[in-house]
């Protein structure tokens, strides 16, 4: 079974993330970034198929160069080989953008299944895998707590607040995974020189068959137009208990619904 | 980057690759198929691992000691699991040759990846470095069917490893070791005694323990001439696997201050318990010759000391991480200028006596981490520089530093944590707080390992003396390197602090040896280990700033404060010490015991 597994590169969350104030875009030169948290679910999904169906797992990243760093650290926890799709004109596309150039990327692979992570800690918009499934005409299952692969069948619980849905599909299909799936692997030492021998193909839009003026900032389907930072935190309520603490807190849980 | 308060990812970048520019190794046959990219994946794994599965147990091990159930020892069970990860992932096999399943990583960006286990929870990781150091004595000095034997499954992460030279009545003084071996018909030996203070001795972590043991052949010459190196595995391999249970029993836990995860171990060897092939007496085979074990086990050394070290800097990094982040956020007080009592308080990182606190700490664990990754490139030099005198250069520079990068991190790093305790006030006195702990765990390293004192006399009577001090000059021309190129800088002011110094030391030396009595000349050799490591690390402090260059930001005008503030505070503690050293000083000498 032949896998791709889309991975993003994204400012590790973990740290003080920036928009570029000169476009509204995700300041990524300067942040410390990082494969997005997500995905490495997403990627031992498929080294977990892989591994009892066969086949092999390529990871497929749109970003920028230095997003080679995501793609070795997929590489380096066993994936088989990697397309990097980067070029200048898809700075600031928007979800829709992004999905065609994924899409044309998609077609030239041969796959049986595509896995993602259910979003991506920088946009969060979450719309990737559906976006492509409409674009590919292929099924999608979407939010995988589990997958089972039986032969051409792919059977997912998708992950609700009261328990789950059971899905199934045929191959072609493409599902996206939460952090409830699987516990992802680390690297070896073994797999990290290993990744240095893979093969990773570096793509352009033009590579692809895609116009580069229906990508990027200047025809996106939406723009950030503006922006501000988290206000300062507030300073508290204090409750002095004078015999009735209790029922002051009680009071103020109860002001804000939380209790 | 991801702040942690485990280690700063940030100062090794800085150390392994705008200071000592290790990516140039790479240009070497050993280290050809690494470069830049699997240098930062690999610290990168490593600082994961440690971080996910070290250091959330650190506490557990430390509140519930290893103990004995039925004759075996239980550890909380996290530390088995962490070292799980750390074994799937190859770490143990990071420097060894590629044929053994290793990645041939040069040793000065193994010690970069292993120092965040160290800060992390230095207790579950002393097992496998103890195994590195037992498979790399192995691979040094022993057969080719003893390495196939016993260091492949070490690599593998199955078996672990121990190094046994102490007995309960000898410990510094190894010549007195009373542990005998027998020779037998079939080549192997039968060894009979007790070893004290054995890490990792005993445990069930692992399917086998191998123990690298110093023992006395009969009839052999007296002293440390006597003595041989011994693999002595708790059970017998058999095939791939093990096979009969050796006679080697645990006599009992040591409980100790810190370092609580980590089982330290008084063992009986040939007691009886068991009779491996039918008869009691612990089966053993040489490594090496007979009476050749403590050369064997000294080959080692320098890089085990070195690790020592840098353990020490680690727990005395995580020490001032913690407390530079409880400083940042606990306000307490006002400015002396501030006359407001209704303004707010400030946090205590703004107090200048707490600033103080900090340079110290940084300028100590910065320091030291310099030094021991400067020692373990000095390894990759002597392993696998261009030219055979590069070699020996790097060789003899080595010998003469490492009783400093074991002894001084070991005491300055405490330091650190000392006052990162300080820093925290009571709160710091507290078990609610780790600092506490990193302070306990902390001080076993100026202990193990050769104590302060044994580095001391080391330094004094054999390092710099060899060779007709040829250790000493060539350390003297490595820092006037540094301090001709700190000329006409902002720094030249250090640099001609720490050319003083050298010289200072220069003259000490002669005059401590040209007095003719031994005795008067070792009398204070750890004050002068002090000194010395002092002035090594004020040169090392110079070689950061210039490193560092003008580079602007918070980073690097960090470094350059606390290269002044070693310059200021620290460097001028040698003056007296010298002074001291070059009296030829006999107080401690003169001191009758019953006067004490």
């Amino acid at each position: 079974m032949n896998i791709v597994v889309l991975v993003k590169q994204v400012p590790d969350s973990g740290t003080e993330r920036q928009l570029d104030s000169s476009d509204n875009t995700v300041a990524r030169a300067s942040a410390d970034n990082v494969i997005n948290e997500m995905d490495e679910y997403a990627i031992e999904e498929a080294l977990t198929v892989k591994e009892s169906q066969g086949g092999e797992v390529t990871v497929l990243t749109v970003g920028p160069d230095g997003a080679t760093d995501a793609i070795r650290k997929a590489l380096s926890m066993g994936a088989d080989k990697a397309v990097h799709v980067s070029d200048e004109a898809i700075h600031g596309s928007c979800a829709v953008q992004t999905s065609a150039v994924i899409a044309a990327a998609l077609s030239q692979l041969e796959y049986d299944l595509v896995i993602c992570g259910a979003e991506s800690t920088d946009g969060r918009v979450s719309v990737m895998p559906a976006l492509l499934s409409e674009r590919l005409g292929i099924p999608h299952l979407s939010g995988a707590r589990k997958l089972t692969v039986d032969g051409s069948t792919l059977k997912v619980e998708r992950q609700t607040d009261g328990g789950f849905w059971a899905l199934e599909a045929q191959t072609p299909a493409i599902v996206s995974t939460w952090d409830t799936i699987n516990e992802p692997r680390y690297p070896s030492f073994k797999g990290i020189m290993a990744a240095k021998k893979k093969p990773v193909e570096t793509k352009s839009l033009a590579d692809l068959g895609v116009d580069a003026g229906t990508v990027g900032l200047a025809t996106a389907t939406s723009q950030v137009l503006d922006f501000a930072g988290r206000p300062p935190k507030g300073e508290g309520v204090k409750v002095t208990d004078e015999g009735d603490g209790a029922e002051k807190l009680v009071g103020f849980l109860a002001s804000q619904k939380l209790v | 980057m991801r702040a942690s308060l485990v280690m700063s990812r940030r100062d090794l970048d800085f150390l392994l690759h705008e200071w000592l520019q290790v990516e140039q190794l790479t240009k070497r046959e050993r280290f050809a198929a690494h470069d830049r990219g699997t240098f930062d994946a690999v610290i990168d794994l490593a600082a994961e691992i440690a971080v996910e599965h070290f250091a959330p147990h650190n506490r557990a091990a430390d509140e519930h000691e290893p103990h004995v159930v039925d004759g075996k020892v239980v550890l909380v069970p996290e530390v088995a699991a962490a070292l799980k990860v750390f074994g799937e992932a190859g770490l143990t096999a990071g420097t060894l040759p590629e044929e053994l399943g290793g990645l041939q990583l040069p040793q000065v960006v193994s010690k970069a990846a292993t120092v965040w286990f160290q800060a992390a929870n230095v207790g579950s990781s002393a097992y496998p470095f103890l195994t590195m150091a037992n498979a790399h004595l192995l691979l040094a000095h022993g057969s080719q069917e003893q390495i196939d034997t016993y260091v492949r499954p070490m690599a593998e992460g199955r078996w672990f490893g121990t190094m046994a030279l102490s007995e309960p009545q000898a410990g510094s003084s190894l010549a007195d070791i009373t542990t005998r071996a027998e020779r037998q018909e079939d080549g192997s030996y039968r060894l009979t005694g007790t070893k004290m203070w054995i890490s990792g001795g005993d445990h069930e972590l692992s399917e086998n323990i191998v123990h690298l043991v110093l023992a006395k052949v009969p009839g052999g010459p007296a002293g440390v001439k006597g003595i041989s190196l011994f693999v002595v595995p708790k059970f017998l391999p058999e095939g791939d696997g093990i096979g009969e249970r050796n006679d080697v029993v645990l006599a009992g836990l040591n409980h100790k201050m810190g370092y609580r995860g980590t089982t330290n171990t008084l063992l009986n060897f040939g007691e009886g318990v068991h009779r491996p092939g039918g008869r009691p007496g612990a089966v053993g085979w040489l490594v090496g010759e007979e009476n050749r074990g403590l050369a064997a086990m000294f080959h080692m050394m320098n890089e085990a000391r070195v690790g020592v070290g840098l353990g020490a800097t680690a727990l005395g990094y995580t020490g001032y991480l913690h407390a530079l982040d409880y400083a940042r956020t606990r306000t307490q007080g006002r400015p002396p200028a501030g006359k407001d009592p209704l303004a707010p308080p400030v946090p205590i990182v703004e107090h200048s006596d707490v600033k103080r606190m900090l340079l110290a700490a940084k300028s100590y664990v910065e320091g030291g981490l310099a030094l021991g990754l400067y020692c373990a490139k000095l390894v990759d030099e002597e392993q696998t520089a261009e030219t055979p005198e590069e070699r020996t250069a790097a060789h003899t520079l080595l010998e003469v530093l490492t009783p400093i990068a074991k002894s001084w991190p070991s005491q300055w790093g405490l330091v650190a944590d000392d006052l990162a305790i300080q820093v925290h006030g009571g709160y710091g006195y507290t078990r609610d707080f780790p600092v506490e702990q990193f302070y306990r765990d902390n001080r076993l390293n100026p202990i193990h390992e050769g104590t302060a004192g044994i580095q001391g006399l080391d330094l004094l009577g054999r390092k710099v003396v060899a060779g007709g001090g040829e250790g000493l000059r060539l350390l003297a021309t490595t820092i006037g390197a540094t301090t001709a190129r700190a000329a006409g800088t902002e720094w030249a002011d250090l640099a001609a602090d720490v050319d003083a110094a050298v010289a200072r030391v220069g003259e000490v030396t002669a005059t401590l040896w040209g007095a003719g009595d031994p005795d008067v000349a070792l009398a204070n050799a750890t004050v002068y280990l002090e000194a010395v490591g002092h002035v090594v690390v004020a040169w090392l402090w110079l070689e950061q700033v210039l490193a560092a260059g003008d580079a602007d930001g918070d980073f690097y005008a960090g470094k350059r404060a606390a290269a002044r503030y070693f310059q200021r505070y620290e460097l001028p503690r040698t003056g007296p010490q010298l002074d001291l050293l070059a009296s030829l000083d006999r107080t401690t000498l003169d001191a009758d015991p019953g006067w004490l």
